[in-house]
């Protein structure tokens, strides 16, 4: 190789680490800046808004858990998490295992229906269902709220279910039916156990979602002692009083849960959020 | 006549929900964007819902900003296919870069709007970086400015879920058998090459399906950036088209005029939708229910 080459060679590493780094450091520096800047005074924020701390001042975070109602908020959303979750991953296996290994009229244009529910934004849905709600007294109640995470859910979590149960052979089903176990028996205790895998990404993807959400609710979570911890910290924006540190303290304490799941469970996001796309 | 039923029994308690959550109520968003109050009770107007939105120059600002931020799309696609591409040459480090870059995806937008506005005040980080470095020149008030604060909107949606088609890139790349690389490589294609004749047609059906997705992203999906950063202003310049539904909706109780802005933005993502299927079909991306 001649030094030309090799000259250009050490350029392109440059290139690619470069532009990686870079990109990697702007990802970052939201979640940096917010960690150093939770564990700072009020003095040192104005002072120096870049540095670490110079020591961990903790009295941000009990600032932040007093005010503002965090922890009902923050169990409020735990709350419509674990409720919608759960029901509509049973909801989702019990019509997936339709899709997946039972003929029917219409099945074909049933679930291309279903997916095409994925794409419809909430912010359509929430005028009418805001009225439906009204008339069926299901505003401001849990109920109410999670049955709507259920159904927004649902198409995502069918469509990736389906693709899975399709994927189990055959002969696995059949050898159980000849043994005896019914239809419902297949689908609890052959298809479920079988398809861990696809459940755990489909409870992570479906729990980010609604712990994330703030339209809903808030449109339907309006009552003080029902808000979510995201409407809750999208109502810090207007405050005249801000105490920065302990806001970001505060959004740090809402960002670990992600941060926690994120680490263990990394591989389960990306073939969530990939997989109906790359196959 | 017990086979026939079975896969409805399954189906049941899905198709309750549909009917509850979508069904009903888009049947009610469809009739109450026709329909006006008037002395308690709703009359139907025909179209004139309609014709008030678009004479409406806040809406049709908010339309004007939705198209704005389409911009982001072309950008969020090349800087993703860069970085896939780096990445997919196994630069040292990459399965690290590949966690940070997609972490801002799964931040709640919530969360991250209210950090970036504390970066982007005009006594911010930002600027006092840029004071640091001597361009103290460019300080500006990114978002309380009606000039900047759509750009600086649309860097941080770019910012967010231009890590979504990394991942998404580089899976597919992954993917892609290594001898079709090596066979270019050994017919002696440099770079450019490689990734112009290799890389983007292999990458085709993922570029088209990240952009689609990111197309009604910025079309219906920026509610929550704009309501925590902004919350459409300055003096409306960051009003978006979902903005404007939930104010009139529920700020203004003009729930008709809401509905017929709903209709209008549900059309405009089923005719892309549409669209998207019909090119999936083709491409037999997509086998599902077979």
């Amino acid at each position: 190789m001649n030094r030309r080459d090799l000259f250009l060679r050490w350029i392109g590493v440059i290139i690619r680490q470069g532009s990686v780094f870079l990109a990697t450091l702007l990802s970052l520096f939201p979640v940096y800046f917010m960690t150093v800047s939770a564990f700072k005074t009020r003095a040192e924020y104005i002072a120096d808004k870049w540095g670490p701390p110079n020591s961990l001042y903790w009295a941000n975070f009990t600032t932040a858990v007093a005010g503002e109602k965090f922890f009902i908020r923050f169990a409020n959303s735990a709350i419509l998490t674990v409720g919608s979750v759960a029901v509509s991953l049973i909801v989702a296996c019990l019509a997936a295992y339709a899709f997946a290994r039972m003929e029917f009229p219409g099945k074909r244009t049933l679930f291309n229906l279903i997916l095409s529910l994925m794409v419809v934004p909430p912010v359509v849905m929430v005028v009418p269902l805001f009225v439906s709600m009204v008339r069926w007294g299901l505003v401001n109640s849990y109920t109410g709220t999670t049955l709507i995470y259920i159904g927004l859910l649902l198409p995502f979590s069918i469509y990736m279910m389906t693709n899975f149960f399709r994927t189990i052979p055959w002969e696995i089903i059949e050898a159980a039916r000849i043994d005896g176990c019914s239809s419902f028996g297949v689908l609890w205790r052959i298809m479920m156990p079988l398809s861990a895998p696809a459940l755990i990404t489909l409870i992570v993807v479906n729990a980010l979602w609604v712990w994330n959400e703030l339209l809903i609710a808030l449109v339907f979570m309006q009552k003080d002692e029902l808000k979510t911890l995201m409407v809750g910290i999208a109502a810090l924006r207007s405050r005249n009083y801000v105490d920065i540190p302990a806001t970001m303290a505060g959004l740090l304490i809402a960002t670990i849960p992600i941060l926690v799941v994120y680490m263990f469970g990394q591989r389960y996001f990306i073939r969530g959020l990939t997989g109906g796309a790359v196959k | 006549m017990q086979k026939k039923i079975e896969p409805f029994l399954y189906l049941a308690p899905a198709l309750l929900v549909f009917i509850l959550i979508f069904g009903y109520p888009l049947a009610r968003l469809a009739v109450m964007s026709l329909q006006r109050p008037s002395q308690g009770q709703q009359t139907f107007v025909g179209l004139t819902n309609y014709k008030s939105i678009f004479s409406d120059s806040v809406f049709l600002t908010a339309v004007k900003n939705n198209a704005m931020l389409l911009i982001c799309v072309p950008i969020m696609v090349v800087i993703a296919l860069i970085l896939a591409v780096f990445l997919f040459e196994r630069i040292r480090g990459w399965q690290f870069y590949r966690t940070t870059l997609f972490l801002p995806y799964l931040l709640p937008i919530t969360v991250v709007g209210l950090v970036f506005s504390y970066i982007f005040q005009l006594s911010g980080v930002l600027n006092e970086f840029l004071a640091l470095i001597g361009l103290e020149r460019l300080g500006l008030d990114w978002l309380g400015s009606p000039r900047y604060a759509l750009y600086t909107l649309m860097f941080v949606v770019i910012w967010k879920e231009v890590g979504f088609g990394v991942v998404l890139f580089l899976a597919r790349l992954m993917s892609v058998e290594e001898e079709l690389f090596d066979a270019a490589k050994i017919d002696g294609a440099n770079w450019w090459q490689l990734q112009w004749y290799i890389t983007v047609p292999q990458l085709a059906t993922v570029i088209e399906f990240f952009t689609v997705v990111s197309v009604i992203t910025m079309l219906s999906w920026v509610f929550n950036y704009v309501y925590v950063m902004t919350a459409g202003g300055p003096g409306n310049s960051t009003m978006v088209t979902e903005l404007y539904i939930y104010l009139t909706g529920f700020r203004y109780n003009q729930m008709n005029i809401a509905s017929a802005v709903a209709v209008l933005l549900l059309l405009v993502t089923g005719v892309l939708i549409f669209l998207e299927l019909r090119l999936r079909e083709r491409s037999e991306l997509m086998q599902v229910v077979g």
